[in-house]
């Protein structure tokens, strides 16, 4: 992480909402019981202990969306990120995860335990919404879509995806924190329960 | 002839008046056109932009640049190079790969199409994924965070539950023994304890594991199915004045023994309901019966256990004497291993299996003055000492224990009629369950433990509906393999 007199730079930037991004979407998948709790351990990040997830394949994945997000977010062409939870028998998109991103030239001083402090209280909102998203009865699988720009050359192994819209979903607004380049903004969609 | 259009230009330009055909256009022509159109920037000319609607991330060009005419010349075109505007141009430039089309309306509502169905403007961004085999969590994981988060919790762990306080269902009992005999009965032993209640009566209740409720009503057994809800006479005595004094089923709940005023022990058979056979042994009518595998054992008012081996012919297998009068309660412990009696001589014996040796024997006495002691008594069978005693206020005639939730339940008369259900081992009262309205008689409860049977002088049944379990653990439990019946050989 760099940062200069000044504050942050587009790199260090970079690498801050990468590093919110895997430590956000391991926070997820432990909450939401996806995968078993006892594929995580603990780790202590912004100064609270989050969990992070030891499965070898899930380690391996994460790890190169989030490098190649870390590249989109220095080239600035990386426009949302979205973590979408779907019934594995179904297909039916139950959750949807939403970080938006967005490019500012604010004023540039502002300090990294600021940022973190920001990216605390988000990843705690995280924790937060188990209380009242619906409970996940089913088995369950994940996927990681990336909103991009339309030119943008599709690196090797990745594919084009649809949205992955959830029909009848309700919404909640997270707090959003920004590093003074790029803004995040999340929210979470589920599926409406009472609906039949 | 060409000389006449050049001949005609001269002249056209000569006079002053006539319209300009091939000059740039007038200021204020031109002001009029531009401002309608968003025009394809060229380089160097001015122009008049108006705001580009595109979605971009960075700063929007949405100047307006007026060129400033030169007041001599009229509306000759200078260019103005002044650095803002080069800038501009050339951004301009680059956004070339980004045509806005002249009709805007049509393009926005294409746009605003494409976000409400797609969530996003497909124009501007699309939507990637890493492809691969699709990462799922281990085989066989089920989320079980609902276990961590919602209420169901097993039942061992619930403090309290809803035991509703009336009865599941009253069926009626007319003409039901109400013997009110002083008399001590041990109606069950569990975990090697021993469970003593105080006054008794005759054992005119239980319930098969095939969940039928024999009933036993002066001359007549009735069989209910609580299944089905169906009441079945099984038997009547032959003569008026004979009664029917206790009944037991098999622990397969196929045969049914039934003790008699008239000294005899009948059994039938209740699937094709026959009787089997019918076994004299005793001088006095019997009171209780208890079943353990193959032998029944019977007791008396003469106050002698008889051992019968209902498989053969010659059924009395052994006598023990013990009691001085009448036994009430006659119970083998689940295991087989002790066989518990309770007589009207406030002695409560416990006998070993028919397996072992000697007829050595505790007594345990109870009270000297028995009858209306109106406690509990829990005994440790090997030590023979007394673990605990609770006094319930009321008389006790039947006690039952409730594995579903480690309950024991005591049936009660005067005075208050009811049904108390105490947590074991701490002998707390859990709750009380009033309905009856004379003296319960005795208890039973269903083979899933779920519900108990009480009949009382009021010449009802009641149900109560206390110990439903979840039905996870009633799955397990079901899967209990059933014994297979030894008494399919022969009997005669």
């Amino acid at each position: 992480m760099t940062s200069t007199l000044k504050g942050i730079t587009l790199k260090g930037s970079a690498e801050l909402v990468a590093e919110f991004f895997s430590f956000g979407i391991n926070s997820i998948l432990y909450q939401r019981g996806i995968y078993p709790p006892e594929s995580f351990t603990r780790v202590t990040q912004y100064d609270m202990s989050l969990q992070l997830t030891t499965d070898g394949k899930l380690k391996d994945y994460l790890t190169k969306v989030v490098a190649q997000l870390k590249e989109w977010l220095f080239d600035c062409t990386v426009q949302k990120l979205v973590l979408v939870i779907t019934c594995l028998e179904t297909n039916e998109v139950l959750e949807r995860w939403q970080f938006d991103i967005e490019y500012g030239c604010g004023r540039r001083t502002k300090s990294i335990k600021t940022i973190q402090d920001e990216i605390r209280s988000v990843i705690r909102q995280i924790t937060a919404t188990v209380t009242f998203l619906p409970l996940l009865e089913t088995a369950c699988a994940f996927d990681l879509l990336v909103y991009t720009d339309k030119d943008l050359m599709v690196p090797e192994k990745w594919e084009e995806s649809g949205p992955q819209i959830i029909d009848q979903s309700e919404e909640v607004r997270l707090r959003s924190f920004t590093t003074s380049i790029h803004k995040v903004n999340s929210m979470v969609a589920y599926k409406r329960t009472d609906s039949a | 002839m060409a000389q006449f259009g050049f001949e005609n230009d001269i002249q056209g330009i000569l006079k002053l008046d006539m319209p300009i055909t091939n000059a740039p256009m007038a200021r204020w022509q031109r002001k009029a056109s531009t401002s309608t159109s968003s025009a394809l920037p060229s380089p160097g000319k001015s122009v008049n932009l108006s705001l580009t609607t595109s979605k971009t991330p960075s700063k929007t060009p949405g100047k307006n640049i007026k060129c400033t005419p030169s007041k001599v010349g009229g509306d000759r075109f200078i260019p103005i190079r002044n650095g803002q505007q080069l800038d501009v141009a050339s951004f301009l430039l680059t956004k070339e790969n980004e045509p806005l089309d002249p009709n805007n309306p049509a393009l926005e509502n294409q746009k605003a199409w494409s976000v409400s169905l797609n969530g996003y403007a497909v124009e501007e961004a699309k939507i990637l994924h890493l492809g691969g085999k699709p990462l799922n969590a281990p085989e066989g994981y089920q989320n079980n965070l609902k276990v961590l988060y919602s209420q169901v919790t097993p039942s061992s762990v619930k403090k309290t539950r809803y035991i509703s306080s009336v009865p599941d269902r009253i069926l009626d009992a007319p003409e039901l023994r109400n013997d009110f005999c002083k008399l001590m009965r041990t109606p069950c032993i569990q975990y090697g304890s021993l469970f003593v209640p105080q006054p008794t009566d005759l054992n005119l209740l239980d319930w098969s594991s095939r969940n039928l409720l024999a009933v036993a009503l002066h001359d007549n057994v009735y069989l209910w199915d609580a299944t089905r809800g169906e009441i079945t006479l099984l038997m009547k005595m032959e003569r008026e004045e004979d009664y029917i004094t206790s009944v037991s089923w098999t622990k397969e709940g196929n045969y049914l023994a039934i003790g008699t005023s008239d000294f005899k022990v009948q059994l039938w058979d209740v699937e094709n309901q026959k009787r089997l056979r019918s076994m004299t042994s005793h001088t006095a009518r019997v009171g209780s019966l208890s079943w353990n595998d193959h032998i029944l054992s019977s007791a008396s008012r003469s106050g002698h256990i008889h051992h019968h081996d209902v498989r053969v012919a010659n059924h009395h297998i052994y006598t023990l004497e013990g009691h001085t009068q009448e036994v009430c309660g006659l119970e083998w412990s689940p295991d087989g291993r002790y066989l518990a009696s309770g007589g009207n001589d406030n002695m409560v014996y416990v006998w070993p299996g028919l397996g072992e040796g000697s007829i050595v024997h505790r007594h345990l006495s109870v009270l000297p003055e028995g009858k209306l002691d109106r406690h509990i008594r829990v005994w440790n069978v090997n030590s023979g000492s007394c673990i605990s005693a609770l006094d319930t206020q009321s008389q006790i005639s039947s006690l039952v224990f409730a594995p579903n939730y480690k309950e024991l339940v005591s049936g009660h008369g005067y005075a208050h009629n009811n049904v108390v259900i105490w947590k074991y081992p701490s002998l707390t009262k859990v709750a009380e369950l009033a309905g009856h309205e004379d003296r319960v008689l005795n208890l039973a409860l269903s083979p899933d433990g779920s519900t108990v049977a009480t009949v009382a002088g009021d010449e009802t049944v009641r149900l109560w509906k206390s110990f439903e379990l979840d039905p996870i653990k009633k799955k397990a439990t079901r899967m209990l393999k059933s014994t297979s019946s030894v008494i399919h050989q022969t009997i005669r």
